[in-house]
């Protein structure tokens, strides 16, 4: 056994084949963070708006502190998807090729529909009424 | 290497189901499920920014019977994985590893999930004017 001179942390920084370390694992924990009161916001909003006609919902995604809450939520969102759905396909899909088929595809199309998400959400927030 | 004992991953088939992995895989599951989710909510926002007609037909889709059972699910997946979701960052801090602890929060996650999930849908019926 050859004694290591690098310490944990160096360890880290910078190692593994991907050059990454833990960057993905902690991606993915600050993801979850910044979700959860985003979640909790989100979905009281929706609850309080059952029933609610096109002007009353468009009036409250378009509010300034929503919209920005919403673009946050939605950036938080579809990135902590992308890194989940990732290790989700890493781990039952074996084939090198279709392995990292599928990691594009999901990275291409969180990417998509986050920004068709966001995009949908600056319209309102921006229109001149 | 050869001639070391190493413990063998468990084979699902054969074991026996845990509250622990049990819930891990929920976790997973309902995770996967919201991502799919995300394109319901794409639809919903885009049609809310098309104009009052595009949101109109959303929202009488969503609010028809098979609508309103595959929001009902969805409101279970998120409030599950939120709350075996902060579960998961307990964790990550270094709390709860103990096993009764573990039974304990796991059993209070499938609580709370599904007395979220009713509170929810009940104050929503409720502003709504009703089940219909
Ligand atoms: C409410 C806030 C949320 C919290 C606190 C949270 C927490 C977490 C945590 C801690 C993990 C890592 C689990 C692990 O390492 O095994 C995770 C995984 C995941 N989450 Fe979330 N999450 C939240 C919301 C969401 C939402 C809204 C979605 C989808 C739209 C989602 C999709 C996923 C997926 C696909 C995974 C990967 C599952 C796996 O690897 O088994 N999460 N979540």
């Amino acid at each position: 056994m050859t004694e290591s001179l690098r310490s944990p942390l160096g360890r880290v920084r910078g190692l593994g084949s991907a050059r990454s370390g833990t960057t993905h694992w902690w991606r993915q924990r600050l993801t979850a963070l910044a979700l959860l009161p985003l979640i909790i916001w989100f979905v009281i909003g929706l609850v309080s708006h059952v029933g609610a006609d096109h002007a009353a919902v468009v009036a409250w995604i378009a509010a300034p502190l929503n919209a920005a809450l919403l673009v946050l939520l939605l950036t938080a969102g579809f990135w902590h998807v992308q890194l989940g759905g990732r290790v989700i396909i890493e781990d039952y899909i074996h084939g090198e090729g279709l392995k990292i088929f599928s990691v594009v595809a999901l990275n291409f199309a969180t990417i998509a529909v986050g920004l068709a998400c966001v995009l949908a959400v600056l319209k309102l927030a921006l229109r001149t009424v | 290497m050869a001639g070391v004992q190493r413990p063998l991953s468990p084979h699902l088939q054969v074991y026996r189901p845990q509250i622990s992995s049990v819930l891990s895989i929920t976790h997973r599951i309902t995770g996967a499920s919201l991502g799919f989710g995300t394109l319901l909510l794409a639809w919903w926002l885009i049609s809310a920014a098309t104009g009052a007609e595009a949101f109109a037909q959303a929202q009488g889709v969503l609010g028809s019977i098979p609508g309103r059972l595959v929001l009902f699910g969805f409101t279970w997946a998120l409030f599950y994985h939120l709350c075996n979701g902060i579960r998961h960052l307990g964790w990550d801090a270094g709390l709860g590893f103990e096993i009764p602890v573990m039974e304990r929060t796991g059993i209070a996650v499938i609580i709370f999930s599904i007395v979220l999930t009713i509170a929810a849908w009940a104050v929503g019926c409720t502003l709504a004017g009703g089940v219909a």
